[in-house]
């Protein structure tokens, strides 16, 4: 039996992770913190789970206990945002070299300067390499049924990888929104219990986590984590197929809409997709020819399978909620762009940066990024790098 | 798309104007309605101007931008009409709310040039009355759901009680005075 409420994103991961009943969260629960620590939190004081909450003194802390935590073989979890994110950026890449399968709920927002608190994507976009899984969501609905999956993709004996479940900060986690939860039962069984197969509070078979790899090791220790992320790409798909049997809602590692006979399309993620979806509605209503594709998992990205869906485009638009600071484009760019050159593609291809510090998505605003890419086709275009709605 | 109510709420910081949006979300949703209430951040402090928003529709609401055609707009503090351009984008045939103690001839030279319905209410004076302190946030919900009429008064009545027994579950001595500052300010509001 589902459950009808309204939610803010933030109220929607805590429920998530109620539900599901952790047994440790380490968490800085300050500012640049979020709401989800002290939602969850007070979950913990009311007895109502009994996880282990672990008030540490800094985020480097909080992904270090998280580490300790889930190589002893406790189920972990952090919940994080923005700054607070750098500051655990060393903690991040241990935890999946180790192939710890810890869950961070991340909400995206900022990195400074200038000092900003709102959305963008460069705290989770910057960490992209660091061997997590990401995972986005557009709504609330979706924060809430990622972070239920989460553990049953990061603990996959296949994978055994740390995932972060992002979502955009306070466009969905500060604003609430109708959503439909699973039941206390229901969430408990399809998460179910976690038997880790090697953890070190094991008395049968002693063992160290994270010990020097020297040269002759080390490469072959980054390979079979590489090989993880790439079995996580079935195991999403996997997950979301017996997620959507639970729920009714169909998840994949991207979504696609409008896209059977687009001539025009955008590649984005985030809140922004449901504001493009509007726009695709309006401009679809005028005749015109466009759809839009919304990236789910980032990481492993599927590349294939985007450069297979764009493949009948005249002219896509890539999206990125972040800067890389590399004078061409940003990462989704780039992810696509290589993706099209492997698939041979010869549509037009142009990378806009957009919504950096919160900046205002308006359904006018994608009008005329479709606009523009009608031109692009038409006429070809040098300009492969832009702005969306900057002030000039 | 054409059934959408769109609503902008200024305030200044520590009025309350974001919580009366998300009570409205919550009180609509009760009703059976698609929801979205949420605050514009800026400098977070005492007394800076705050804006928050409201979508109420009968269908799944996916657009995810700060609103700029509002159908209705409520100004909480008086005091924004002349740093804040509230009539922005507002819609001719909807409305605007306006806390004041003036009357609208007086308000009216305020609203640059506005042809739509402008409504007033003296929320100070309903929250001290009903309350025996200023929190505007409580009349002005009221009164933009009587403006509005995004729903009927006995329903938002009974759903409000709901509320606020839950919000102020540690401190239900509140919830009268609160509940006497929705039905005043439902009559006062013109």
């Amino acid at each position: 039996m589902a459950r009808r409420d309204r939610l803010s994103g933030n109220e929607a991961v805590s429920e998530a992770l109620r539900q599901i009943n952790p047994d440790v969260m380490p968490a800085f629960p300050i500012t640049p913190s979020t709401e989800i620590p002290q939602y969850f939190s007070k979950f913990v004081a009311n007895g109502q789970v009994d996880t282990e909450f672990i008030p540490v003194e800094s985020e480097h802390s909080a992904m270090s206990a998280a580490i300790g935590a889930e190589a002893a073989g406790a189920r972990t979890l952090s919940a994080t945002s923005s700054c607070g994110m750098a500051y655990m950026w060393e903690e991040l890449y241990i935890a999946a070299s180790n192939r710890l399968p810890i869950a961070l709920a991340l909400v995206n927002r900022a990195l400074s300067g200038p000092i900003n608190i709102n959305c963008d994507h460069s705290d989770s976009m910057g960490a992209r390499d660091a061997g997590w899984i990401q995972i986005y969501a557009e709504n609330n609905q979706e924060a809430y049924d990622n972070m239920v999956q989460a553990f049953r993709i990061a603990e996959h004996k296949d994978v055994r990888l740390p995932i972060m479940i992002c979502q955009d900060g306070f466009i969905t986690s500060h604003a609430v929104e109708n959503i439909t939860l699973l039941e206390d039962e229901e969430v408990k069984n399809f998460v179910g219990e976690y038997h880790p197969e090697h953890y070190m509070l094991n008395p049968e078979e002693t063992m160290a986590v994270g010990p020097y790899s020297v040269t002759n090791y080390y490469m072959e220790a980054k390979r079979a984590q590489a090989e993880g992320l790439h079995n996580a790409k079935r195991v999403v798909k996997e997950v979301a197929d017996e997620f959507a049997k639970l729920s009714g809602r169909q998840y994949g590692w991207f979504e696609e809409y409008c896209m059977e006979d687009a001539e025009y399309a955008m590649v984005l993620i985030g809140s922004a997709a449901g504001t493009a979806k509007d726009a695709v509605d309006k401009l679809r209503a005028e005749g015109k020819k466009v759809g839009l594709i919304k990236i789910r998992m980032f990481r492993p990205f599927p590349a294939a399978e985007i450069a297979e869906a764009l493949k009948n485009v005249k002219a896509v638009a890539l999206m990125d909620r972040t800067e890389s600071y590399n004078d061409h484009g940003g990462p989704i760019g780039a992810e696509v762009m290589a993706a099209l050159y492997r698939a041979k593609a010869t549509c037009e291809a142009v990378n806009y940066v957009y919504g950096l510090g919160g900046r205002d998505v308006r359904v006018e605003h994608i009008e005329g990024v479709f606009a523009e890419l009608e031109k692009a086709a038409a006429e070809g275009t040098d300009s492969t790098y832009r702005y969306m709605g900057l002030r000039e | 798309m054409n059934n959408i109510v769109e609503i902008r709420w200024h305030g200044r910081g520590g009025q309350g104007a974001k919580t009366a949006a998300l009570l409205l979300a919550d009180v609509a949703f009760q009703t059976g309605k698609y929801v979205q209430g949420f605050p514009e951040y800026g400098p977070e402090r005492m007394g800076a101007p705050i804006t928050a928003y409201n979508r109420i529709s009968d269908t799944q609401i996916r657009v995810h931008s700060n609103i700029y055609d509002p159908d209705y707009v409520v100004v909480v503090d008086e005091s924004l009409l002349e740093t804040v351009d509230v009539t922005n984008g507002l819609k001719k045939d909807g409305a605007i709310v306006i806390n004041t103690e003036k009357t609208k001839e007086e308000i009216m030279p305020h609203l640059h040039g506005y042809e739509g319905a402008v409504y007033i209410i003296d929320a100070r004076k309903v929250s001290i009355a009903a309350l025996g302190k200023y929190f505007p946030n409580s009349p002005m919900l009221a009164a933009i759901v009587k403006v509005s009429g995004v729903m009927d008064r006995e329903t938002f009545m009974k759903e409000m009680r709901s509320s606020f027994a839950h919000k102020f579950a540690s401190k239900p001595e509140v919830i009268e005075g609160n509940m006497k500052a929705l039905e005043m300010a439902f009559d006062e509001v013109q």
